[in-house]
């Protein structure tokens, strides 16, 4: 064979396929790519047989040049004596010898992590590069891509945080009532605050069900809207727990009928799917008047301990707090 | 705009001059964003508030502030992504300097609603090159003059750059490029992220 041919050949082979084996006809390895040498532990092995250090997986029985001859052109999987895997093909040459052109296929990116390759490792136009390339661009894109989404789902839970509506019943929620109660207070206006714990809403849970709890929640949130006025705040600020404010009424005997109206109206039977729901109310009530210098803190918690005076002498009844004597409650009555 | 251009800026001025220059910077323009989100599109108004904001607030010359963007775009260890997909490009500033001409190819696979402006490449003699770039966001070439300059650190290539004057439709740069190997760049390798 011509030796300049088969330098020309050689060179040409090492620009376009770095990662080429190519084989005498008797099986001996001729030349190896750059780039294959710096992957495999192929320093010294020109001149060897290349079936010492490559084998054929795929397809079955190949395990001669003349094989691999047959095979030309053919999608060939190898297996390399250190283990790693290579798709490969194979193209005869004119000396009756073979070309085995080795690629990593899709392992590549891990390939190419592993043994530190750079882009001269690569042919100009093999697209290993621009692929790479696209990896690790939509990696950054979907990085971003998954910033913006967690970050727009904390906005949303921001934003329901901030909201100022139960969405259940569709009344004041607690820091809706946190506002409005401060700003009654700091515009020293006269107001009551009516505190209202359900009674024997637990029973209505426990036994018919969450439905039928919610379906009650929504029945009292219509109750306590229609009997109360358009300048009072109606406020959910627990399970069933509300919190009732009257703008410019702090005379008890109308507080008085207000609280009776009410327990009469809480204590109607309500129809929930062929079932009946029977609950009461227990009420407490403080006066912003009957404060020298009103807190939002100390009339919360006043109307809590007439509510719990309520509760304590048998439920659905109404206590007024009575600041003058601090903490003793007027003695409750039932409503009924 | 796209919010990659906004969310540039904002981290450029915040690494450089600190978040509370930052939100002076968004006052002074009346901007009514304070951060960005780079997978977001917005008015390209804001841009250009941003940049008046910033000209009034840092007391620098848009083009400088630009021009220390593009600069900062490739060395600041914040956007190291950023410089290792521009390095994707080629394995010298020479190729490089080629690759910008598929510059909003690659940008748009990657984000397909990002499009940056047409650049060309025209060769002059063996080591002058003219890069001419479609006129887009008023000031990029004074961002590539930045860039270009940092990546040929990068590569340790040494060059010159220099603004030619700009038509209606295009700006130029001069690229001259003195040595290819003049100073030990920094590494490259392609698979060093996980």
């Amino acid at each position: 064979m011509n030796a300049l041919m088969s330098h020309a050949s050689g060179q040409a082979l090492q620009i376009l396929c770095p990662m080429h084996v190519h084989i005498s006809s008797g099986g001996r390895i001729l030349s190896l790519g750059r780039t294959l040498v710096k992957v495999q532990p192929l320093a010294n092995a020109r001149g060897r047989n290349f079936f010492e250090y490559f084998g054929v997986v795929h397809p079955q029985s190949c395990e001669t040049v003349a094989d691999l001859a047959r095979n030309a052109g053919r999608t060939l999987k190898l297996r390399a004596s250190s283990g790693a895997t290579f798709n490969a093909v194979a193209a005869p040459d004119e000396a009756g010898g073979v070309i085995v052109d080795l690629s990593f296929g899709i392992r590549v990116v891990g390939a190419v992590r592993e043994h530190g390759l750079t882009g001269s490792d690569f042919s100009p136009t093999d697209l290993t590069i621009e692929m790479l390339y696209l990896v690790e661009a939509q990696t950054a894109a979907m990085s971003a891509s998954r910033g913006l989404n967690v970050r727009l789902h904390g906005a949303v839970i921001e934003a329901e945080e901030r909201a100022y509506t139960d969405p259940l019943t569709g009344l004041q929620n607690r820091r809706a009532m946190d506002v409005v109660l401060s700003q009654m207070i700091a515009l020293k206006v006269p107001f009551s605050l009516l505190h209202l714990d359900l009674d024997y809403f637990k029973q209505v849970n426990d036994t018919l069900g969450h439905a039928a709890g919610d379906h009650v929640l929504q029945e009292v949130a219509r109750i306590l809207v229609q009997e109360t006025r358009d300048e009072d705040t109606v406020a959910r600020i627990g399970g069933d727990e509300f919190v009732l404010m009257f703008d410019q009424l702090v005379d008890r005997a109308k507080l008085t009928d207000i609280a009776v109206r009410l327990i009469a109206h809480l204590e109607r039977p309500i129809a929930f799917g062929g079932q009946t729901c029977r609950i009461s109310g227990s009420l407490g009530i403080t006066r912003s008047v009957d404060y020298a210098a009103p807190t939002a803190e100390r009339l919360l918690s006043d109307a809590d301990q007439a509510l719990y005076a309520s509760k304590r002498a048998g439920r659905n009844r109404h206590s007024f707090f009575d600041a003058a004597t601090s903490g003793h409650c007027a003695q409750p009555q039932p409503e009924a | 705009m796209h919010g990659l251009v906004n969310c540039s800026l904002q981290k450029f001025m915040t690494d450089t001059y600190g978040r509370a220059q930052w939100e002076d910077v968004v006052r002074a323009g009346n901007c009514t964003v304070t951060d960005f989100e780079s997978m977001l599109q917005y008015d390209s108004q804001l841009t250009e508030q941003i940049l008046k904001g910033a000209e009034q607030v840092l007391q620098k010359p848009r083009a400088v502030l630009l021009d220390d963007m593009g600069t900062y775009l490739v060395s600041h260890p914040n956007v190291e992504n950023l410089r290792r997909l521009l390095r994707f490009g080629g394995s010298n500033f020479l190729e490089f300097l080629y690759s910008l001409e598929d510059l909003p190819g690659r940008a748009s696979l990657a984000v397909p609603d990002l499009l940056l402006p047409d650049m060309a490449v025209e060769d002059i003699s063996p080591n002058v090159f003219l890069l001419h770039i479609d006129v887009w966001l008023n000031g990029f070439a004074q961002v590539i003059t930045g860039l270009l300059r940092a990546i040929a650190d990068d590569y340790g290539a040494l060059v010159v750059l220099e603004a030619l004057p700009k038509t209606a439709t295009c700006e130029t740069l001069q690229v001259t490029l003195f040595e290819a190997d003049f100073a030990q760049g920094r590494q490259f390798e392609l698979g060093a992220t996980a």
